[in-house]
């Protein structure tokens, strides 16, 4: 998934990339989902987070970490990989797998958080689901993310959501996080002038650093137009 | 990954760790209290074993079936191979089964290669004659870096009758992509008249070569070797070239014994050895399927437009 | 295989057609005789009959007989017809493979005048009667002439001699006699056919290849051997054949022929004995002088011969070994297979490779190109040696004689220029089994013709 270098003669839109979160403003959401997940599971009891790879991982530790400052409370964490679940495997290619980490004690009568960067179509989340499923039975699961762009596929709603984000289907949302891409913020990509095939932006836009998140964003969205 | 995994001598070191990780994950899977994958929902593998070979089919099976993929058997035995039916002709009739993968294990080196050039669908070599068992080698190494962290720098050795082992040419080209250096010892009349092209040191004294070796890799010696001359007599093979328990004495502490099996016991390994602690013999089973499970994930998982 | 270059046309007829008899009279125009100055040759009543200043003749030319088409052949090389000592037509018994007809046929088309056809079909030749079976299915189909190899053993068991002398005596006149496909591997009974054959001035034609060395042998023994796990066929198994028969040709003075030679190492053997002056012969196939083991990577049994592919240091060594004369001449041991015998696993395949249609092509890269051979060496290596080897009456007169006016009119023109992809489909074999398919060539054979009479014109049949 190649994005040609700035100003490259394949930049042949007018649109440039349109910062929409900046890294404060990650913080201070990170912040208050936190305290939202304390408020609705009565201070954490029984709470596990997982995140769901790439990107959902760290947002989870995020999380755990502001908890932690706020309530003084360690909650679980882990990954849960739900590519093997996918249902557009055929269409989109042979993709590597990511970790799944169950935390110790397993998953059987805990809430679990599923932790994502952006929520899209929902079939991620869908995905998730049945994975999780193949580790126990949870009493309860909820749903955080980081961004909600819309344009569902599923009935698959988030239960604490960072920023809604109202976007056309022909955009990309790229999150980039420090400990995967360096740097925190939220870009909003403007259409591509050709479809793209295989979900890659074609001609990119000026960004610094990997826009394309394997599973949250740009992906979502690129399964769909493939 | 290309279509097909055909052998390992064209497999790149890109490909053979994504095998590697892509199998660790699966291996995971077994720890999951639902051990089965929608992942190969509605594809359909063919093990299509021209020679027996309960374990590697088995292996094959569980590995498809844990993704949930439809298997059918195909076994020349009992079937209308047998009534001279060509392996083209057999080729067709899965094609118009619709299979999406044909797991291969013939008598005849490269008849996999073959039945790749007439099935569209993919094609993964369980072990043609004398040729390649590709992934026979993956699940070695996977089993040295599950035991010893990596393979890269590992020493192997391999130690048995080389000329006829597709175990022995899978693993000399997969070990030495991967970073390992691998000592082939035999006598002289088992090693292939070529082996001075591979990228292997050639030794005939095991004693010489057994300290230094991180991993000892023994391969079954079949005793109908002994008509045709190749050594004279199963007590002087063994003597020379078997591992018993006064050599694996002279083995590093951390180095492991590994057999592809089936073991001939008494002859190439001693039974103390094939089941001391040292000994991954059971181990190579349980990744076996892990290993086949990232291939079939890997070849059938996608479109498969990459090709 | 057509060529783009419509050269071989008809630049008038003199007269009205067909007034001297069948054949007809022929004026080759600006033709280069074994690829020298261009001339006119005349060929009539099935000999050559005159050689005029090139480009002189017309339709008005004195002296031309009545009915005499004169071609355009404006750069073709004029070569004698094209003998080859090693053909299997696999008839009787493998008709679905190929016919006497479609063999001569092919054989033709690839410039060549006589076939020597090799006695391993069902039956054996290894009588009177078989030998005289193929002779005259070869005189029905007319394509060229057909001389019938005769089995040294019957039923090519190594165990008993044939009646040698009475093939050589039947119609079809045997000179030459081999189990090729099989060795005669015992000792004794190698050394009594070779004394045998003196009677009547025979030769045995030896398949070199020591039968235990190369018991379940796949492919020749070497480092692609050793990767593809196919049990090896070594150099040594050919060798060590021709070096006793060559001490056994030398003991009883007779003489001996050795069919593909394939190794840097029976090079050398030969151009030792040779140099003993012992009647050693030998001939080496287009596809050893091109191939090498390699190709077996593919696992293609269009790729599987016996003796097997070799090395590129074999091919060097046999392209200069046929170069300087050490080996005689090339020969295509022309096999044919049906589909069913080669789209199989490799082990399962049987051996052989086609090659009279390209042979002619397959020795101008490897010899003429790379400046090994002149024409005239062509000419030599192509179609004297082997009418010399195989006991031909019509070279009688000595080398380069065939062209020569006087001679009988058996005679090939090839177009040196044009490249051609080797089309399988499009080949005259009822085989396909062409390891050259999709791989470019120089040179088509424009016209054949056999004693005067055309077999093959504007690179089709006649």
């Amino acid at each position: 998934m190649a994005v040609p270098a700035a100003g490259s003669p394949a930049s042949r839109r007018p649109g440039v990339a349109r910062t929409v979160l900046s890294a404060d403003d990650i913080t201070r959401i990170v912040s208050r989902m936190a305290h939202q997940i304390l408020e609705k599971t009565s201070g954490g009891a029984g709470v596990a987070l997982l995140g769901i790879p790439t990107r959902g991982v760290p947002l989870a530790h995020r999380l755990a970490r502001r908890v932690q400052a706020v309530e003084g409370v360690d909650l679980p964490v882990g990954s849960l990989d739900p590519t093997m679940y996918r249902d557009d495997l055929r269409l989109r290619g042979v993709r590597p797998l990511e970790v799944t980490e169950i935390p110790d004690g397993g998953v059987d009568g805990r809430v679990v958080v599923l932790v994502d960067d952006v929520l899209y179509s929902g079939r991620t989340v869908r995905a998730a689901l049945d994975a999780l499923a193949a580790y126990g039975r949870p009493r309860a699961v909820q749903l955080a993310v980081l961004v909600d762009r819309g344009h569902r596929e599923l009935p698959i709603r988030a239960d604490y959501v960072g920023k809604n984000m109202p976007t056309s289907r022909r955009e990309s949302v790229a999150v980039r996080l420090r400990e995967i891409d360096g740097a925190d913020g939220v870009v909003i990509l403007p259409p591509a002038v050709t479809p793209a095939g295989d979900g890659a932006p074609v001609d990119g836009p000026v960004v610094d650093g990997p826009v394309v998140d394997d599973d949250g964003a740009i992906g979502d969205e690129a399964g769909e137009r493939a | 990954m290309k279509r097909h995994l055909l052998s390992t001598e064209d497999l790149g070191r890109d490909d053979a760790l994504l095998v590697l990780d892509t199998a660790e994950r699966m291996a995971r899977v077994a720890e999951a209290s639902v051990r089965k994958l929608p992942t190969l929902r509605g594809r359909t593998v063919v093990n299509l074993f021209f020679e027996d070979s309960t374990r590697t089919r088995t292996s094959f099976e569980v590995a498809a079936k844990r993704l949930s993929a439809d298997v059918i058997n195909f076994s020349a035995r009992g079937s209308s191979v047998s009534k001279g039916e060509s392996l083209k002709d057999t080729a067709q009739t899965l094609e118009a089964m619709g299979a999406d993968a044909v797991v291969c294990r013939h008598s005849a080196s490269g008849a996999p290669h073959r039945l790749a050039t007439w099935v569209r669908g993919s094609v993964v070599n369980a072990g043609d004659g004398t040729h390649e068992h590709p992934t026979q080698a993956l699940l070695d190494a996977f089993t040295m870096r599950r035991r010893l962290g990596r393979v890269d720098g590992l020493a192997v050795t391999i130690v048995g009758d080389v000329l006829h082992s597709r175990v022995a040419r899978s693993n000399v080209w997969l070990l030495t992509t991967l970073g390992a250096s691998v000592t082939v010892v035999a006598p002289p009349t088992l090693l292939p008249l070529g082996v001075s092209s591979w990228p292997v040191e050639v030794s005939y004294d095991l004693d010489a070569v057994l300290p230094k070796s991180d991993v000892v890799m023994m391969l079954r010696v079949q005793r109908e070797r002994m008509s045709a001359a190749f050594f004279p007599t199963e007590r002087e093979y063994s003597r020379r070239y078997g591992l018993d328990v006064d050599r694996a004495a002279r083995l590093a502490d951390h180095a492991l014994v590994m057999h592809p099996g089936p073991m001939v016991r008494g002859m190439e390994i001693s039974s103390q050895v094939a089941d001391s602690a040292r000994s991954t013999v059971v181990e190579q089973v349980a990744n076996g399927v892990s290993v086949r499970m990232a291939v079939l994930y890997l070849l059938l998982g996608g479109s498969g437009e990459t090709t | 295989m057509s060529g783009d270059r419509d050269t071989v046309g008809s630049a008038g007829t003199v007269g009205s057609a067909g007034a001297r008899g069948q054949d007809g009279s022929w004026v080759l125009r600006r033709v280069r005789p074994l690829g020298g100055e261009a001339v006119d040759v005349l060929l009539t009543d099935g000999i050559i009959g005159a050689w005029r200043p090139a480009g002189s003749t017309t339709p008005d030319s004195e002296g031309l007989p009545p009915g005499t088409t004169i071609l355009d052949t404006d750069g073709l090389i004029l070569l004698p017809g094209l003998v080859d000592l090693h053909t299997h037509l696999r008839e009787p018994g493998r008709e679905d493979a190929e016919t006497v007809e479609s063999g001569t046929r092919a054989a033709a088309l690839g410039g060549y005048t006589t076939v020597y056809a090799m006695a391993n079909t069902t039956p054996v030749a290894d009588t009177a009667g078989v030998v005289e079976q193929v002779w005259r299915l070869g005189l029905d189909a007319g394509h060229c002439d057909v001389r019938p190899v005769g089995a040294v053993t019957v039923g090519l068991a190594g165990q008993r001699l044939a009646e040698l002398g009475a093939m050589a005596d039947s119609a079809a006149g045997v000179r030459v006699f081999s189990d090729d496909g099989h060795c005669v591997s015992d000792a004794l009974l190698m050394r009594r056919a070779l004394e045998y054959v003196k009677a009547f001035d025979g030769v045995v034609a030896q398949h070199a290849e020591e039968p235990r060395l190369t018991a379940g042998a796949q492919m020749n023994e070497g480092e692609v051997a050793a990767r593809l796990g196919l049990p090896g066929w070594p150099a040594v198994a050919e060798e060590a054949i021709i070096a006793r028969d060559a001490l056994l040709a030398g003991h009883v003075g007779s003489r001996l022929h050795i069919c593909h030679v394939s190794t840097a190492g029976s090079v050398d053997i030969i151009r030792w004995a040779k140099a003993k002056g012992w009647q050693v012969t030998a001939e080496v196939t287009p596809h050893h002088l091109l191939l090498t083991d390699d190709l077996v990577s593919s696992f293609d049994p269009v790729y599987k011969v016996n003796p097997p592919l070799r090395t590129a240091r074999d091919v060097a060594a046999l392209r200069e070994g046929l170069a300087d004369g050490t080996i005689d001449c090339v020969a295509t041991d022309h096999a044919p297979h049906a589909l069913e015998d080669k789209e199989t696993e490799w082990a399962a395949a049987r051996p052989g490779m086609l090659g009279l249609e390209t042979a002619l092509s397959v020795v101008m890269e490897t010899m003429v190109v790379g400046g090994h051979l002149d024409w005239a060496g062509v000419a030599e290596r192509m179609a004297l040696a082997p009418a010399r080897i195989g006991g031909l009456p019509c070279t009688e007169g000595g080398p380069g004689s065939s062209i020569a006016v006087g001679a009988p009119a058996t005679v090939t023109l090839l177009d040196p220029s044009p490249r051609r992809v080797v089309d399988a489909d499009a080949l005259a074999s009822r085989s396909r089994n062409t390891p050259y398919a999709g791989r470019s060539l120089p040179g088509t054979v424009r016209a054949t013709f056999l004693r005067g009479r055309p077999t093959v014109l504007d690179g089709k049949v006649v």
